[in-house]
């Protein structure tokens, strides 16, 4: 348990949020991006404020610092920040309410950073490209305390080194863009808890990582606050994120809070309907679909239909004209792999692994640097995708088609969802207007899209409806394989499931076989028969998605399933986390 | 799939802009522009003016008159009283006479209360063709008495009303920036497209020539140029031929824009999808790259139009572009170039009052098409 050095006993209050409002002034009147929001902060606890995207969690926590950016506003309530009795206050306690102050004024940017410190997501956009790591954590020292550079120098140096970034010595004096995204939410961290705040908040500090390097940030705060005092506002949406660092929960939807209180509780015993709906989409997750396998009894897998022979792909290698040659970057390195008719293929790995490439190439977006694309069509003939010319191709891309990750930049906003959906049809030219608008009819219905949808344009669709057209479109010319990259990694967890139940749906109705390109071990376990795993450009591992997530054969498959967080607190710490290195590999 | 996801109640009600297409978009964020829709209005005024020039201005802006040298402009007013204390509406001007100082020689104006000219709309003045085409002889404010004149932006040096030439010069300086620009929007078009559709090595080649040509000095090369027009060309065929100069060194900037857009939708997922949907080059290009594009162009092409202007008149006040008997701003503002007419005649400068009006309102007009080119990137709660 927590060491609370001062009181043992009681919990600490340090930060109360009292019927907190904040309005988005437009034109069509206020909107209220956060509803009367009442939370309390304890001391040594960390608070996880959960919500879905639109929740409202980051607007409330931007609010109690008041940067919260126009035409939004804070509109009512208190946050109250108690300040008790330390070595560091002076021996006298005071409460201050944040939201009197003038947010330019110099009180509150004294509290900003001192008494209150933050960690935002996008560790690549919130460090100074120009500064060194040192002189921007150094800054926020020497902003709030009046200590010498040296003095502040070496006081970042011990920060650097307690937020674990080997070599600190050389670290201070490097540029951000030297450092990885793991590096650089630790200098954010170092940054934040420069002047030992009270009070932190983190706002999806892990989200932007993948998931093992997400563990070691989750370790590194959560030891941080063991070691000093320091209250957390921690906001995720990420369950299984909750599940291994929250001490208390706040449920936020639709800028409300539905329900709060401690972890176990609410992970045993949700209250509120949209916590239990929350949590059964991420335990469902979790699992194999029975869907799936139900179906795979009455519809047995056939034959591969595509076949991926020692793909290999480099991006940028050139011969210069001084017989300089350019190696280029391999994003794919012979990949061997092979997706049977009616079974859906997983491939997973973190960002730069190359699984989006490799998905590309087998479609043939991209060139192939080399090897062989074995494409068997429904006449049984097997032609090599790899040598095709673009025209050629028309063929098999109407038999394999792709559904987008981002559902805002794969829909053009220029045309009408009918416009869209209809166009794969047009350009194929079969069928005439009457037939292809009936057509389009029929694929909104069959994805779950109302027939109004037709007329309208994409920017009137939410982010799971959009991708919902996506698939519409996907499925138009009647394919046989569907590559879905990441398609549904900008969606909410709960929209997830849904969607992965409508390309089962769709599987069972037309036919299809899928490849379920994620860097999501649950979305993957769900959905695949098979699962590929890819580590910087080769796929090291390759089996059923059961065999491999329960008996992992190589080192990294390993260190990956370790480190992706159960929504579980039961079993927070008794997982054994396995560390991969490629160095530690080699000797 | 058989669970509906509840709906926020915050959410304001489906608005009609769901339904509504890229370009009422574009419109709804262009209204919202008050200095941009100001721009537009003058805009619009402005290129009426020049359409109906013949029309609109009360006199042959090259008839010369030897008593009204160097007249200076008169206030119209529009209530007449008599003698009694009753009053008319009748738009009238107070006449000036010329005096000329016995020992200096020197002549100015005096007012003469007694004398009144009186104007009247849509009266017969001078005979004109409109556009070429038309007789006509009605203008819309003229004086009743055709042997009068009336100067409500002075006269120059050989007693021709300023009005009315500012007016002819709107023709002549507005439609010289929008045919020289359609001129480069052609060349920027072709080569931007090419530049930034195909990349590799013809990207690499044109973008050499575009630093080329962008690295040349205009000035000198303006000058060399239409100083090499031969003399006896008509002014017309002049008029031409300064336009094609113009555009030959402004076509780069959009052959600039043109190319970034492209480079920038070709990485965009939409038009992969439309490659996969089976389009053709072709297809993925006109149905599905340049609607996205053509709103960027059509504000980059209402910035480029002032940079004409301003080259026009500059390259006319060297006296080096167009010549009279054309009319322009740039001409007008020629005849002020001395300080006697600082001195003496500062109505001459009128011309270019209506420059910088101009220059503005376009410059407003294109900085608020520009935002509003893209209505998703805004805030739209």
């Amino acid at each position: 348990m927590k060491q609370t050095a001062m009181k043992p006993d009681a919990e600490t209050t340090v930060l109360e949020l009292k019927n907190l409002t904040t309005e988005f002034i437009t034109k069509k009147g206020a909107f209220r991006a956060v509803d009367d929001v009442s939370l309390e902060l304890h001391a040594g606890k960390t608070l996880c404020v959960v919500g879905e995207s639109g929740s409202g969690k980051s607007v409330m926590s931007r609010s109690i610092l008041q940067i919260v950016d126009p035409p939004g506003q804070v509109t009512g309530g208190e946050a109250l920040l108690h300040r008790h009795r330390t070595a560091r206050t002076g021996g006298f306690e005071e409460t201050i309410d944040l939201l009197q102050l003038d947010p330019k004024s110099k009180a509150i940017r004294n509290l900003r950073g001192r008494d209150i410190a933050m960690i935002f997501q996008e560790p690549m956009s919130s460090l100074s490209p120009v500064h060194r790591i040192g002189d921007q954590v150094g800054e926020a020292i020497r902003l709030h305390e009046a200590v010498s550079k040296k003095e502040a120098r070496e006081r970042t140096l011990e920060l650097l080194r307690k937020v674990e970034i080997p070599d600190p010595g050389k670290a201070i004096d490097q540029f951000p863009f030297e450092f990885s995204g793991g590096m650089r939410q630790r200098a954010m961290i170092a940054m934040a808890l420069s002047c030992n705040p009270t009070v932190l908040i983190a706002d999806e500090p892990t989200t932007a990582l993948d998931v093992t390097i997400q563990a070691e940030i989750l370790d590194l705060i959560r030891s941080i606050q063991d070691e000093s005092d320091m209250a957390v506002m921690f906001i995720t949406h990420d369950m299984g994120v909750v599940a291994e660092i929250a001490d208390e929960i706040a449920v936020m939807r639709f800028g409300k809070v539905v329900e709060t209180g401690d972890v176990y509780e609410i992970f045993e015993n949700p209250q509120h309907h949209y916590t239990q709906r929350l949590l059964n989409s991420v335990r469902e997750l979790d699992h194999p679909s029975e869907r799936r396998l139900a179906m795979r009894e009455t519809r047995p897998v056939g034959a591969p239909i595509l076949v991926s022979d020692k793909v290999s792909k480099v991006f940028g290698a050139s011969k210069k004209w001084w017989g300089k040659e350019n190696r280029g970057l391999t994003a794919v390195n012979e990949a061997k792999l092979e997706l049977r008719k009616g079974e859906n293929l997983g491939i997973v790995g973190e960002s730069g692994s190359g699984k989006t490439t490799l998905g590309r190439c087998l479609q043939r977006v991209h060139e192939v640097t080399d090897g062989r694309i074995l494409y068997t069509n429904d006449t049984g003939q097997e032609r090599d995708l790899a040598s095709l010319t673009e025209d050629q191709l028309a063929q098999p891309w109407r038999d394999i088609r792709t559904v987008f990750q981002d559902p805002f930049s794969s829909l053009n906003p220029r045309m009408t969802i009918g416009q869209i959906i209809a166009e794969p049809l047009i350009v194929e030219g079969k069928l005439t207007g009457p037939q292809i608008r009936d057509r389009v009819h029929e694929l909104l219905e069959l994805v779950g899209l109302p027939v109004t949808a037709y007329m309208r344009y994409p920017h009137a669709f939410s982010g799971g409806q959009r991708q919902r057209v996506s698939i519409a479109r996907a499925i138009a010319p009647n394919p046989r394989i569907i590559i879905a990259d990441e398609a549904t990694s900008a969606l909410d967890v709960s929209l997830r499931t849904q969607i992965l139940d409508l390309l089962l749906d769709l599987q069972e109705r037309l036919d299809l076989s899928f490849i379920l390109i994620s860097h999501d071990i649950a979305v993957i376990r769900y959905f695949c028969d098979r699962i590929a795993v890819m580590y910087r450009g080769q796929i090291v591992e390759t089996g059923d998605t059961e065999t491999v997530c329960q008996n992992p054969q190589h080192a990294y498959t390993q260190s990956l399933l370790s480190a992706v967080p159960v929504a579980d607190p039961r079993v927070r710490g008794q997982k054994q986390r396995v560390r991969y290195s490629e160095s530690s590999q080699r000797t | 799939m058989t669970t509906k996801s509840e709906i926020d109640p915050r959410a304001l009600e489906q608005s009609p802009e769901d339904f509504a297409s890229q370009w009422r978009l574009i419109w709804l964020a262009f209204r919202r522009h008050k200095l941009a829709m100001t721009g537009a209005i003058i805009i619009l005024l402005l290129y009426v003016i020049g359409l109906f020039a013949e029309f609109l201005a009360p006199f042959d802006p090259n008839a010369t008159s030897s008593s009204d040298i160097f007249h200076p402009p008169q206030m119209i007013r529009f209530i007449d009283r008599d003698a009694e204390g009753g009053w008319s509406f009748s738009p009238h001007v107070i006449a000036m006479t010329m005096e000329r100082d016995s020992f200096t020689l020197e002549t100015s104006y005096a007012l003469d209360p007694d004398k009144k000219i009186y104007l009247d709309f849509f009266a017969k003045g001078d005979p004109y063709e409109l556009w070429g085409l038309f007789p006509m002889e009605r203008h819309l404010l003229t004086t009743e008495n055709p042997d009068e004149h009336f100067f409500l932006f002075g006269a120059d040096r050989l007693g021709r009303d300023m009005l009315s030439r500012t007016i002819f010069g709107t023709r002549v300086s507005m439609s010289i920036g929008l045919i020289g620009v359609s001129l480069s929007l052609v060349l920027g078009l072709i080569l931007g497209g090419i530049s930034g559709f195909y990349g590799g090595r013809v990207d690499m080649f044109i973008q050499r020539v575009v630093e080329l040509v962008i690295s040349l000095p205009t000035i000198p090369i303006w000058l060399g140029l239409s100083a090499a027009l031969p003399q006896d060309w008509s002014p017309l065929a002049r008029y031409f031929a300064i336009t094609v100069i113009l555009s030959l060194v402004a076509w780069t900037e959009l052959a600039r824009v043109v190319r970034g857009r492209f480079l920038a939708l070709r990485t965009e997922d939409f038009v992969t999808a439309a490659r996969l949907d089976g389009g053709s080059r072709k297809r993925v290009i006109f149905r599905h790259m340049m609607p996205s594009m053509v709103s960027h162009i059509i504000a980059s092409v209402t910035l480029a139009i002032p940079v004409m202007i301003i080259a026009e008149t500059s390259l006319s006040f060297l006296g080096l572009g167009l010549t009279p008997p054309i009319i322009s701003w740039g001409v007008l503002l020629k005849e002020a170039q001395n300080i006697r007419s600082i001195s003496e005649a500062p109505w001459l400068f009128v011309p270019g009052g209506a420059v910088v009006i101009a220059v503005l309102a376009l410059n407003f007009l294109g900085d608020g098409l520009r935002d509003a080119a893209d209505p998703y990137s805004q805030d739209n709660h």
